[in-house]
């Protein structure tokens, strides 16, 4: 079993408040996690930590054998982010969007139509500028340019946001088919989920925390976020002290060692 | 890194042709600021010759504000700069990109203000290799300063008015050394010009080398 995340204690801050309050998390090479959880909860920001984007201030972290700060040059490539926003240039077409993420990847260029017919973008709609697609439409773009890309973990915050039911399905099948091929997927949502992926493993957050469904850790690793609490500054890598919650609407650090 | 500076270079100048910005607004808003310097000397005819080259430079400057404004307003409007930071481009060869294509339009625009000093300020032509000279090097340093500023503000919710006035002072003695060079150039002073350029020439490696080593630092802090 060849683990393609693992999260111990980690923790990371936006200024003094802590996004992420001590997760521990493991997911397997070619496992689809589903992330669920409340506004709030740190889904965006532990997509952003798996991204290398967010430093973690403690903990460990593991994403493909990789530090994703130290090593990010090397892992970078191998991870796809499809965050709320999409990423796209206004001003260029959706097939030159797509081209240039995979040629930025250092990829050939081969991949580029099948991707855009797998989101089911074809004719005239690759050759608009993205700025005149719709929001479902610029959705698919930037998964297209996922796609074209092949990463080895996709990191996906509300991919089924603005697709219509036809695409939703597109997008479900791809995850399968990737995952299938030893890609893993983490896929935060809030949204009602098809089967295909409410059968799929879900960890749920609260607080900052993966309070469910985090892995092969014992469960009493994971703070109990059902209450409120504190996790003392030496539990957590000696950089913060943590206070937290149990509301779902986070933490706060009242003291940094 | 050179293939990454091509392929983003490449990119923003398609982003420019296809939206036509720069055409369309920089250009414009450059002549209008040296329309409105000539309105300002009034019929002051030797002033307005002899402050030409300042003019010119200051015209490139405001100019310039904008373009580097724009090259980062497309990164940042649908979060298109994580896309970038996650892509494995070198961020020297980002940084060499993005200022690369702002320098083109940059000299395309200087083109039409040299025309546009003939036209309203009468200026005379001369000392052509001088004045490319300190034209090429000058427009190096803007967009390499401008590029790094732009990247180090890119985050902020007030960059639209925090990048003039981190710039501004940046560029300040680009400016003067430019329009110096371009003085001596155009016979208006007893200076030598070739050693305003070198002055010139220093502050383009500095700005060049230090965006090259830091813009990775930058766009990991935006």
């Amino acid at each position: 079993m060849v683990l393609s995340v693992r999260l111990r204690s980690a923790v990371a801050l936006a200024g003094r408040y802590p996004v992420l309050a001590g997760v521990d998390l493991d997911i397997v090479e070619g496992e689809v996690l589903v992330l669920r959880g409340p506004n709030g909860a740190g889904k965006t920001s532990l997509l952003r930590v798996l991204a290398g984007l967010l430093p973690l201030s403690a903990g460990e972290i593991s994403v493909l054998g990789l530090d994703p700060v130290a090593e990010s040059r090397a892992l970078r490539p191998q991870v796809g982010l499809l965050g709320h926003r999409n990423g796209l240039y206004d001003d260029l077409s959706a097939r030159d969007n797509v081209r240039f993420a995979v040629r930025a990847s250092r990829l050939p260029g081969r991949s580029v139509d099948g991707a855009l017919d797998r989101m089911g973008l074809s004719g005239r709609l690759r050759d608009l500028p993205a700025g005149r697609l719709s929001a479902g439409q610029r959705r698919r773009v930037a998964l297209a340019a996922l796609a074209a890309r092949s990463p080895r973990l996709w990191l996906l915050d509300e991919p089924h946001a603005g697709l219509d039911s036809e695409h939703r399905s597109l997008l479900d099948d791809l995850l399968g088919d990737v995952a299938g091929e030893g890609a893993t997927v983490v896929l935060a949502s809030h949204e009602v989920l098809p089967e295909e992926l409410t059968s799929r493993r879900m960890a749920y957050m609260a607080g900052g925390m993966v309070v469910e469904g985090g892995g092969p850790v014992p469960d009493t690793a994971v703070t109990d976020a059902g209450t409120d609490g504190v996790v003392p500054a030496a539990e957590t890598g000696g950089a913060v002290t943590l206070r937290w919650h149990g509301d779902g609407q986070g933490a706060e650090v009242p003291s940094v060692a | 890194m050179w293939r990454d500076a091509v392929l983003v270079a490449a990119k923003d100048l398609r982003i420019e042709v296809r939206a036509k910005v720069a055409l369309n607004q920089v250009v414009p808003y450059a002549l209008v600021v040296l329309l409105l310097f000539g309105f300002a000397f009034d019929q002051d005819r030797p002033l307005l010759e002899q402050a030409a080259p300042g003019l010119f430079w200051m015209a490139v400057l405001f100019a310039g504000l904008l373009s580097v404004q724009r090259s980062f307003s497309v990164e940042a409007s649908d979060g298109a700069i994580d896309g970038l930071r996650m892509s494995g481009l070198e961020p020297a060869g980002i940084f060499l990109g993005k200022a690369a294509a702002v320098a083109v339009q940059l000299v395309g625009l200087e083109v039409l203000l040299t025309l546009g000093i003939v036209v309203l300020f009468h200026t005379r032509l001369a000392g052509a290799g001088l004045m490319l000279a300190t034209a090429l090097i000058s427009t190096a340093c803007v967009a390499a300063a401008g590029v790094a500023y732009g990247a180090l503000s890119m985050g902020l919710r007030v960059r639209e008015t925090l990048l003039p006035m981190l710039l501004a002072p940046v560029l300040a003695p680009v400016v003067l050394a430019a329009t110096q060079a371009w003085r001596a150039a155009l016979g208006l002073s007893g200076g030598d010009g070739w050693r305003w350029l070198g002055l010139l020439g220093c502050f383009a490696a500095i700005y060049l080398a230090g965006g090259t080593i830091g813009f990775g630092a930058l766009i990991e802090e935006t």
